[in-house]
């Protein structure tokens, strides 16, 4: 099962190495990693996009974070409310013949072109991954010559929906 | 003590000659009296001069094994026997490298270690400058911790820190970089202060929740069939004694991991022997059978697991652990316990538990004690392993504290040697290291200076690290040095001979040095005995001597270690219980 896992964690050189090495030794596979500054100086967030078999799986995988050193605070937010964003840079094949359609196609994705040459675009598009996704399905056929994808970054949403409590008929 | 300072270079530095500039490596010196360490394992080179001068200045003790691997296994030695933190310095590069097995050992074993790598000189790390290794890179998997120190002024309390993590907690190696231009520098703040810990991401819980000791309680009430599975965090906590109180207060069995030996005296009625791959027969089926499943520090390591599909099927499993990440890591567990062995224990003492109606369940697992026990035959001349294993036991009235490697010789002495003692026995139950028991011996005798220690090795583990004989001598550190000589890697064809069809590929070794004539290079004693009536007599006069001793014991080649569970086996289909 895909999770989605925040670390906030100590911005010293080697902590990425760190909590990459030790997914590697507990073998599970990263889908995407993203790292930056926060609010906090000093202080990191990781977002990491994880592939794992099952619920042990997980909470092993969430235990072996929580005892790095460096590492302040996990969390597995993938069942909660979440804000995920990634951005994606893609240079597309527009010869001018097709160059108005696959702007007719931009548009609706709210995405930019930040680049032009004469056959090639470059559009940038963020959004949630399954947005990214769907927009280079969209291009593709087009013929993608380059892409690059930063991986999700994401947080919880300010508000999290409270489950509504079951109505009895009593 | 005070540093002293060096006027000249703060002179050099246009500052006062009042404040104190010293050099970095007087600055670690000072902290390593701050953390009151006793003694210093190591071995120098090129990027630890200035710290070996500073020591040259301000002694601490210092061993100078023969090879760095030797350093560290002696520092393991040291920590088990004595509950501190050992402590290494080795040089950048190969002397670094040289450390990782030791290093990654004390991992897996939970043993307290704070290792000093000199490192080259920051302007050229990075540059493949002569020997330079990114030991920082290479130790992050098999280190509890590990830093790079950048600034001179952060030394004092990255040194701190490091003995805080290695020591709290469930114990483990922290490795601390030091760039030779670091030991150098001047330190110009007015004191090495010891500051306050403070690491937000590093809390141990150490005190159990009480709610779970509550649970933990009931469940013992209600089984039928309760058993206590002590481990090594039971001794790391310094707990043997409160565990003692507990299993005698509750009446239920006791069985160990292999390093949890000692925890429970090995005449204890209530102790069943080890578990495991090579565990007693009662010990592992009660395991099988039982209702309750009471770990106390063990990590369920598939050595004493066997296949996890057949591991205590009936059981409702406690496991109480420091370390949150091994509960249920392997085996699914009922009622979690994070907590430090010994609070946890006595919280529970404190509650007074009694079992009720277990009586049939102990006999019935005294029964089995007492029809399969561990068991070899010998109808030939020449001496068995485990004869000899016996003997020493016999002489030393298990008292002794005891080394070994990894293989036949240490199962045999896991077997067949009584501990009597939490901190009486010293091996490589992890990561199974050869070559560990003999260097690991010297630390521990250096630890506790007045018993009786041995170390009980194979011959293939001990030419692993021999070298260390130099240290024997020089320092006259009266360890016993047994070699259990079957001229193979004994565990190694073992597997071969039922596993491989007994096709003995590289296992055996046929040529062997003299080893009494190897003893005498290094002007120690040395003897060779082939029988069990020079064995005797030999290990009587040597375990009794104050010196050290070389003893080249020629066992049975064809000697296998049983009972055995075999890889991927369950626990109840154990090999060679009866003869």
């Amino acid at each position: 099962m895909k999770r989605v896992i925040t670390t906030t964690v100590i911005n010293q050189s080697g902590v990425l190495n760190r909590v990459t090495g030790l997914l590697m030794k507990r073998q599970f596979n990263i889908e995407s990693i993203t790292v930056g500054h926060t609010e906090q100086p000093g202080i990191s967030k990781m977002t990491f996009v994880v592939h794992v078999e099952d619920q042990r799986k997980l909470e092993q995988l969430l235990k072996q974070l929580q005892k790095q050193i460096d590492v302040l605070k996990v969390n597995d937010i993938s069942d909660k409310a979440i804000v995920t964003r990634e951005l994606a840079l893609i240079k597309v094949l527009s010869p001018p013949a097709v160059r108005s359609e696959i702007t007719s196609i931009i548009e609706p994705f709210r995405a930019t072109v930040i680049d032009m040459s004469k056959n090639v675009i470059t559009v940038q598009v963020t959004g949630d991954p399954e947005k990214v996704e769907a927009f280079i399905d969209l291009v593709r056929p087009y013929g993608i010559k380059e892409m690059t994808r930063t991986g999700a970054t994401a947080f919880v949403r300010e508000n999290q929906k409270t489950p509504s409590q079951q109505l009895s008929i009593l | 003590m005070s540093v002293q300072v060096n006027t000249k270079q703060a002179e050099a530095l246009g500052g006062d000659v009042e404040k104190q500039a010293v050099q970095g490596a007087d600055i670690f010196i000072q902290s390593l009296q701050n953390e009151g360490v006793e003694m210093i394992f190591g071995y120098p080179g090129g990027a630890v001069l200035p710290i070996y001068d500073a020591l040259y200045k301000n002694p601490i003790p210092h061993i100078l094994a023969r090879h760095e691997q030797g350093a560290i296994h002696a520092a393991e030695g040291y920590a088990r026997v004595s509950g501190k933190t050992g402590v290494v310095i080795a040089t950048s590069g190969p002397g670094a490298t040289n450390l990782v097995t030791g290093i990654a050992d004390a991992m897996m074993d939970s043993l307290p270690l704070v290792v000093f790598t000199g490192q080259v000189a920051s302007a050229v790390i990075g540059t493949d400058a002569f020997q330079e290794a990114d030991i920082v890179g290479i130790t992050q998997p098999i280190t509890k911790h590990n830093y790079q120190v950048k600034d001179v002024n952060d030394l004092p309390r990255i040194i701190h820190e490091a003995f805080h993590i290695a020591s709290t907690g469930r114990p483990g190696p922290v490795l601390v970089d030091i760039p030779k231009n670091v030991s150098n520098e001047i330190f110009t703040m007015a004191e090495v202060k010891q500051t306050e810990v403070n690491l937000p991401g590093y809390q141990p819980t150490t005190t159990p929740n009480f709610l779970q000791i509550q649970k933990v309680a009931q469940a013992i009430q209600k089984a039928k069939k309760p058993l206590v599975l002590a481990g090594a965090g039971v001794l790391h906590a310094k707990a043997a004694e409160d565990l003692t109180a507990f299993i005698e207060q509750t009446k239920i069995p006791v069985t160990n991991t292999l390093l949890g030996l000692g925890t429970i005296h090995g005449e204890h009625p209530q102790f069943l022997g080890m578990a495991g791959m090579h565990g007693t027969y009662a010990a592992n089926m009660a395991i099988c059978e039982c209702d309750l499943l009471i770990n106390f520090g063990a990590r369920f390591d598939d050595r004493l697991t066997g296949n996890l599909e057949h591991f205590a099927p009936n059981a409702q499993v406690i496991h109480i652990d420091i370390d949150p990440a091994e509960i249920g890591k392997n085996v699914p567990t009922d009622i979690p316990i994070v907590a430090d062995a010994k609070e946890a224990i006595q919280a529970l003492l404190k509650l007074g538990i009694s079992t009720e109606g277990i009586e049939q369940w102990t006999a019935h697992l005294n029964e089995m004690k007492e029809e399969y026990p561990l068991h070899y035959k010998n109808e030939e001349e020449g001496i068995l392993p485990q004869e000899a294993i016996e003997m020493i036991h016999k002489h030393t009235r298990g008292d002794a504290i005891v080394t070994t490697d990894v293989g036949q010789h240490q199962m045999w002495t896991a077997q067949y040697y009584k501990f009597n003692h939490p901190d009486h026995w010293v091996t490589s139950g992890g990561l199974g290291t050869m070559g560990f028991g003999f260097p690991a011996a010297i630390g521990a005798q250096l630890a506790k200076p007045k018993e009786t220690v041995v170390a009980i090795t194979g011959d293939g583990g001990f030419q692993m690290t021999l070298q260390e004989l130099s240290l024997l001598q020089e320092s006259q550190i009266p360890v016993k040095v047994i070699i259990l000589n079957n001229q193979c890697l004994g565990m190694v064809r073992q597997w071969q001979q039922t596993f491989y069809q007994e096709r003995y590929s590289e296992s055996l070794m046929p040529s062997q040095p003299d080893f009494v004539k190897l003893a005498e290079a290094y002007d120690i004693e040395g003897y060779k005995v082939t029988s069990l009536n020079e064995a005797d007599a030999v290990f009587e006069k040597a375990l009794n001597s104050n010196k050290p001793v070389l003893i080249d014991c020629r066992v049975k080649q064809i000697e296998n270690v049983y009972p055995m569970v075999a890889p991927g086996k369950g626990l109840h289909e154990m090999l060679g219980v009866k003869p």
